[in-house]
C-alpha cells in the first residue's frame, strides 16, 4: 500500500479531494449519495473516460491528440450511414463499424505523425480542422435521427433499484478501462509505449520499433474515440456532426488532472477516472447545492487551476527558491 | 532576385519567401478561376476579415515562443471586451463619450494583462504545464464570462464604435491598420527587445537561460500578461466590428490560430519564430477562405482547407529538408568514391569532407 502511494503520488492526491468533496457533498445534499444520482454521474461521464483511457496511451508516448472528439464525430456519422446501408445491424456490426473509422482516423494521424515526421500536436490540429471541416460541409450540419432502434434504447446493464440504472456506455466504459489498463500495465508492448514517452531516442536504441508505438497509441485512441462515439449516440439518441466539439479540450484538462505527464512517459487508467471524475464531481454538486448553472462552468476552471497549483507546489523548493531570490539581491 | 529573398528570408525569417511564393500562387489561381477574386471589394472584405484572427494568432505566438500556449485567448478577448461593453454601458450606453471609452479601452487592456499574467504566473511559479493551466484558465474565463452574461449578448454602444470597426482611413479599414501596427510592434518586442530574446531562450532551454542570468519566471509571466493585453485589443477590435459582446464569440478561430503559427514556421516546441511569416500565412489562411467563399464553397469547406493545407506544408517541408539531406549524403558518398585510391584511412576521408565546403 505505501509503496502504492509512493509511485502513485497523483492519483493518490486527487483520490483524497475527491473523498473529501463527496463526504462534504454527502453532508450538504441529501440525494448526493442516491443510488440515482450515482447512476446519472455514471452514465453522463462514461463516453468522457473511455476517451480519457485512450487520449491516455498517446500521453504516454508523449503525444497529444486534439482531435479525437472530431474523429468521434466522424465515426459516428459514418457508422450511421453504413448502418443504413446494410440495413440496421447490431450492436456487434456497429462496434466494428465505429471502431474501424476510429482507427483508420488514429491510422492517418500516425502515418503523418511516424512517416513524415510531423509533431503529434501540429498533425492532430490539421487533422482536426481538416475532418471537421470535411464533415461540416458533406453533412451540411444536419443531424440523423432516423438511427436503428438497438443504437438508441436503453439497456441496463446494472439495475439499482428504483434510483436507476447503469447503462452500457458504463459496461463500455469498464471495458475500456480494462482493456487499456491490460494494454499498457501487463503487456511487453505496454513497458515500451511508456519508455519510448519517456524517452524516444533511448528506447529507439533499445530496439523499440518507434513507428510501431506511434501506430498502437493513435489506433488506440482511434478505436477509443469510435467506440466513445457509439455510446454517446445511445445517450444522446441522434447524431449530430458539431455536438462533440469542445469536449477534446475538457477530457484533456480531466486526463492531464489524473497524474498523465504531458510530455510522455506517465499516467494511469485510475488517474484518468479519477480526473474526470473530480470535474464531474464539482459540477454535479454544484448542481445539487442549486448554485446557478451559468456559475458551473466558473467553478469548474477555478477548481483545475487550484488543483494544478497545488499538485505542482512542492513547499522545501519553494523555500528554497525565495532564499535563493534572497541571495541575488544580496549580490547585486 | 536570390540575393534578395536571401535578404528577405534573414530579416524577416526564412519562410517568408516560400509563403509570399504559396501567398502569390494562391491569388493568382482564384484570380484566374473566379472573376471576382481580383476586386477591391474583396480585398476590403479580406482586410476587414483578417484583424480579428490575426491579433488572436499574434496573442498566439508569443506564448508558443516561450515553449508554451496559450489555450484562453479566445475567452480573454470576450472578457476584455465585454469590460469596455459594460463600461460603456455604465456610461450612457449609446450616448457615451469618448472619454469613457478611453477608460474603458485602459480597464479591457488591464482585465487582458491581468488573465493573462495570472496565467503566466501558474506557469512559471507553480510549474504547471502551460496546456493545462491556460486549459483551466480557459473554462474559467469562459465561466466567469458565462456567469456575468448569463450566456446573452451585450450591445448598444455609441456611433463611434462603428466608425472604428467599419471606417477605413485611405482605403485601408481601420482594424486592418490596427492589426498591421500590432504586428510590427510584436515583431520589434520579439525580435528586437531584451524581453524577445529572453522569450526566446526561455523556448528554448528554460534550464540553460535560467543558469545564463535571464529572469525566467519574470519573462514567463510578461510574456503571458502581454499575450492576455494583445487578446484584449482583439477583444476590442471583435466589439467594434460586430457592435456586439458575445461569451463564446470567435471560439472556432482558438485552433485556427494555433495553425497559424505552425504555418507560419514557429517551432512547436519554443524557441523559434517570426511574426513576418506568421503574417503572410494568416493572408494565405483568408485569401484561401475568401476564394473559396467566392466559388460557392462555406467556411466550412474552407476550414477543411486550412487544415489540408497545413498538413501539405508540413509534408513539403519534410520532404524539402529530407531532400536537402539526401543532395548532401550523395555528396559525401561521391567525395569519398572519388578519392577512395588516394586515402587509406576512414579518418581522413571524413576530415576532408569537412573541410569540403571551403572549397
Amino acid at each position: 500500500m505505501r509503496d502504492y502511494l509512493r509511485t502513485h503520488e497523483g492519483e493518490a492526491r486527487i483520490f483524497i479531494v475527491l473523498a473529501v468533496l463527496m463526504l462534504f457533498l454527502g453532508f450538504a445534499s441529501p440525494t448526493f449519495f442516491s443510488a440515482g444520482n450515482f447512476a446519472s454521474l455514471m452514465n453522463n461521464n462514461a463516453v468522457n473516460v473511455i476517451w480519457a483511457v485512450g487520449l491516455l496511451v498517446v500521453l504516454i508516448t508523449g503525444g497529444i491528440d486534439i482531435s479525437f472528439a472530431v474523429a468521434a464525430s466522424v465515426a459516428q456519422y459514418l457508422t450511421a450511414l453504413a448502418l443504413q446501408a446494410v440495413g440496421g445491424g447490431n450492436w456487434i456490426l456497429g462496434l466494428l463499424f465505429a471502431g474501424a473509422f476510429g482507427i483508420a482516423i488514429g491510422c492517418i494521424n500516425a502515418t503523418l505523425i511516424a512517416g513524415f515526421r510531423i509533431i503529434s500536436i501540429v498533425v492532430t490540429i490539421a487533422t482536426f480542422n481538416a475532418l471537421f471541416g470535411l464533415l461540416m460541409f458533406t453533412t451540411s450540419g444536419k443531424s440523423i435521427y432516423d438511427l436503428p432502434d438497438w443504437w438508441t434504447d436503453r439497456v441496463a446493464v446494472v439495475s439499482l433499484g428504483a434510483g436507476g440504472a447503469l447503462t452500457l456506455p458504463v459496461a463500455a466504459m469498464v471495458a475500456a478501462m480494462a482493456a487499456t489498463w491490460f494494454l499498457i500495465s501487463r503487456t511487453t508492448t505496454g513497458r515500451q509505449l511508456y519508455a519510448f514517452g519517456d524517452n524516444a531516442e533511448g528506447a529507439r536504441r533499445a530496439g523499440v520499433a518507434t513507428v510501431k508505438m506511434q501506430f498502437i497509441a493513435y489506433g488506440w485512441m482511434g478505436l477509443m474515440a469510435g467506440v466513445g462515439g457509439l455510446m454517446q449516440v445511445n445517450l444522446a439518441q441522434e447524431v449530430v456532426p458539431n455536438a462533440l466539439i469542445g469536449r477534446e479540450l475538457d477530457v484533456l484538462a480531466a486526463v492531464v488532472l489524473g497524474g498523465a505527464r504531458l510530455g510522455g512517459g506517465r499516467g494511469s487508467v485510475l488517474g484518468c477516472f479519477l480526473g474526470v471524475m473530480l470535474v464531474a464531481v464539482v459540477q454535479n454538486g454544484l448542481n445539487l447545492l442549486g448554485v446557478s448553472p451559468y456559475a458551473f462552468k466558473m467553478v469548474v476552471g477555478l477548481t483545475i487551476l487550484a488543483a494544478i497549483s497545488l499538485s505542482n507546489v512542492d513547499l522545501a523548493a519553494l523555500l528554497a527558491a525565495g532564499s535563493r531570490r534572497r541571495g541575488h539581491v544580496g549580490l547585486h | 532576385m536570390l540575393a534578395y529573398t536571401e535578404r528577405l528570408g534573414r530579416v524577416f525569417g526564412r519562410e517568408v519567401p516560400g509563403l509570399l511564393g504559396l501567398l502569390a500562387l494562391t491569388v493568382v489561381a482564384f484570380g484566374l478561376t473566379t472573376p471576382h477574386f481580383l476586386s477591391a471589394a474583396n480585398f476590403d472584405s479580406i482586410a476587414f476579415q483578417l484583424p480579428d484572427l490575426g491579433l488572436l494568432t499574434l496573442a498566439m505566438l508569443a506564448p508558443i515562443m516561450s515553449g508554451g500556449i496559450n489555450l484562453a485567448i479566445v475567452p480573454t478577448a470576450n472578457l476584455s471586451g465585454l469590460t469596455l461593453a459594460w463600461i460603456l454601458n455604465m456610461n450612457g450606453g449609446p450616448q457615451a463619450g469618448v472619454f469613457s471609452f478611453v477608460v474603458g479601452i485602459v480597464a479591457a487592456l488591464a482585465v487582458g494583462g491581468a488573465s493573462g499574467a495570472a496565467m503566466g504566473a501558474t506557469v512559471a511559479y507553480f510549474g504547471a504545464h502551460p496546456i493545462l493551466a491556460s486549459l483551466a484558465m480557459m473554462i474559467f474565463l469562459r465561466g466567469l464570462g458565462e456567469f456575468l452574461t448569463r450566456g446573452g449578448d451585450i450591445s448598444g454602444f455609441p456611433n463611434f464604435l462603428r466608425e472604428l470597426g467599419h471606417g477605413a482611413v485611405l482605403g485601408v479599414p481601420v482594424p486592418m491598420l490596427i492589426f498591421t501596427a500590432a504586428a510590427i510592434l510584436w515583431h520589434v518586442l520579439l525580435a528586437r527587445t531584451r524581453h524577445g530574446f529572453s522569450v526566446a531562450m526561455i523556448g528554448s532551454n528554460p534550464r540553460a537561460s535560467e543558469y545564463s542570468g535571464i529572469p525566467v519566471r519574470r519573462s514567463l509571466t510578461l510574456v503571458y500578461a502581454l499575450s492576455g493585453v494583445m487578446c484584449a485589443l482583439a477583444g476590442i477590435v471583435m466589439l467594434t466590428r460586430f457592435n456586439s459582446v458575445r461569451v463564446g464569440h470567435g471560439e472556432a478561430l482558438l485552433l485556427v490560430t494555433v495553425l497559424a503559427c505552425f504555418l507560419g514556421g514557429v517551432d512547436p516546441f519554443g524557441g523559434f519564430g517570426r511574426v513576418a511569416p506568421v503574417f503572410v500565412s494568416l493572408l494565405i489562411l483568408q485569401t484561401l477562405s475568401s476564394g473559396l467563399n467566392l466559388l460557392g464553397a462555406n467556411q466550412h469547406l474552407a476550414t477543411a482547407v486550412w487544415g489540408l493545407f497545413l498538413v501539405a506544408v508540413m509534408v513539403a517541408r519534410w520532404v524539402w529538408a529530407s531532400r536537402v539531406l539526401q543532395m548532401m549524403i550523395a555528396r559525401r558518398i561521391d567525395v569519398t568514391r572519388g578519392r577512395q585510391g588516394e586515402d587509406e584511412g576512414k579518418e581522413a576521408t571524413s576530415l576532408r569532407l569537412e573541410e569540403r565546403p571551403h572549397e
